[in-house]
Order: C-alpha cells, then structure tokens, then sequence
C-alpha cells in the first residue's frame, strides 16, 4: 500500500482454474486506480490489459501473482506464472493464434486476442517466457 | 438511444440494474467472445452477446460497459446477476436471436461502431 515516496503496491494472488474468480485481481486495481483519481480513459487501458494477463495467467499459467506499482509516472502491472511458457512468442503476438482448449473457448476466451490487446492497451509491453519455467508480463501505462 | 428503449425494442426482460435505464447509449459491440469485446473501445457502448459467464460481466466492468444483453433468450444464473448488481451493471434478456437484436437496434439508428486501435 502507500509508502512515504508515493509510490503504491499491490500484490494479488492469481487462482489456478478458477474462472468465477478470473479478474477479482484485476478489478481491485481498477477500483483502487479511480480512487486515486486516475482518469478514466487510464484506468480503462490498464484494466484490460491487466485482465487480459489475468485470463492468461489462470486458464495457462496454472495461476500466478499480480504485483502492481504506481508511482507519479505510471502504472506498473507484472504478472508472473510458473506455468508451461510460450515456445513461440512471435507466433503468441499474432491476432487469432490461440493454444486454449474448447472449454476455455466455451468461456468466451482463446481468440487469440488476449497478447494483441495486452500491446494495443499498454504503453510498454515486456514478455519473459521460459519453456517449462513460466512467463511473466509486464505492462506499463503512462500517466503522460 | 435510452436503455429503456432499447428494453422495449428488443422486447426484453430487466434482470438487474433498474439505475441505468435513463442512461444514453452511442453504440452497440455484439460477440461471444470477450477479447474480441476488449479489442472494441468506445463510450456508451451497449454488449449484445449469447456467452453466459461470469467473465461477461468482467469484460463489461473492465470496459466501463454499463448495459448487457442476453440474446437467445439465455438465462444467466443468479450469481451473474449479483456480480452484476455488485458492480452496478444492467443486464436484459431478450428471446431475439443476436443477428436481429442488432438488426432492430441498426435499423433505429444505432449505428455507431466501435474504435479499433
């Protein structure tokens, strides 16, 4: 939470499989950003993408951990699993190239949108993906 | 377009969130899948979708998304509509099909698409 220089951190722990739960994460720090009365376009953008990691991080990753900082200058969303990795993260980037199952497609996700929106709403978007070791993603959103 | 004309246009059933039916909506986003809702951004956006998930009402919360549409006459379950209570979200059941939803909504001058990038 708040410390002396401004900055706030906020850690969230990512359920595996757990779908009803999908986006509890995300939705705290979008309350917590309005709170902080970051402008809605803002919020909005670091919302989706942090939902979208989110998604990714519970229906691949087997769940994982969202640690958020927001200082004066943005905000910092890293969201790391331990799960399978990407093999081919050229290939993950493209719009429509999905590895989900029918019974993720069946929950509305797996349309191959979800890395293409986390860089259409990020200012920086930065992947690590280590077949076997896990992936962490960190989004960026500039307040200017 | 206000929400309780679009209630009367598609002949739909009110399920939560009465707060919102004077509110003006610009344009309507109709799909199944919620990333390709998320890839769509606008304000005052109707969703029209036939996807029954609690992710639904993520997606529109994520989306600063106020009204949701059930087509086909799917019937959400009690914990959809209390995530959508919760979170101040609008939710209607129409019995129409998703093609005519939007073709009824279209035809009375909604129009507006959404932004893509």
């Amino acid at each position: 939470m708040g410390l002396s220089d401004g900055t706030i951190k906020m850690s969230f722990t990512i359920l595996p499989d757990d779908l009803t739960a999908a986006g509890e994460a995300s939705s705290s720090m979008k309350k917590m950003l309005n709170q902080l009365g970051v402008s809605p376009q803002l919020v909005k953008k670091a919302a989706i993408a942090m939902y979208e990691a989110e998604i990714n991080a519970v229906i691949h990753g087997g769940g994982g951990i969202a640690d958020i900082i927001i200082d004066g200058q943005k905000i910092e969303i890293l969201i790391r699993d331990e799960g399978p990795g990407i093999p081919d993260l050229e290939l993950a980037m493209q719009e429509g190239y999905s590895t989900a199952s029918d019974e993720i497609r069946e929950m509305g996700f797996g349309a191959g949108m979800g890395l293409p929106n986390m860089k259409r709403y990020s200012d920086e978007l930065i992947i690590h993906s280590e077949v076997g070791k896990g992936t962490s993603v960190k989004i960026i959103v500039n307040f200017y | 377009m206000k929400v309780r004309e679009i209630m009367k246009l598609l002949e739909a059933e009110l399920l939560a969130g009465e707060e919102n039916l004077d509110m003006e909506i610009n344009s309507a986003c109709g799909a199944d899948l919620m990333s390709d809702v998320m890839a769509f951004v606008k304000d005052h956006v109707l969703l029209l979708t036939g996807l029954v998930s609690p992710q639904v009402i993520r997606t529109a919360e994520m989306m600063d998304i106020k009204v949701i549409v059930f087509v086909r006459g799917k019937n959400p379950p009690q914990n959809i509509i209390d995530l959508a209570k919760e979170k101040g979200i609008t939710v209607l059941r129409t019995k129409h099909p998703m093609f005519i939803s939007c073709g009824k909504l279209y035809s009375q001058g909604m129009i507006g698409r959404g932004v893509w990038d």
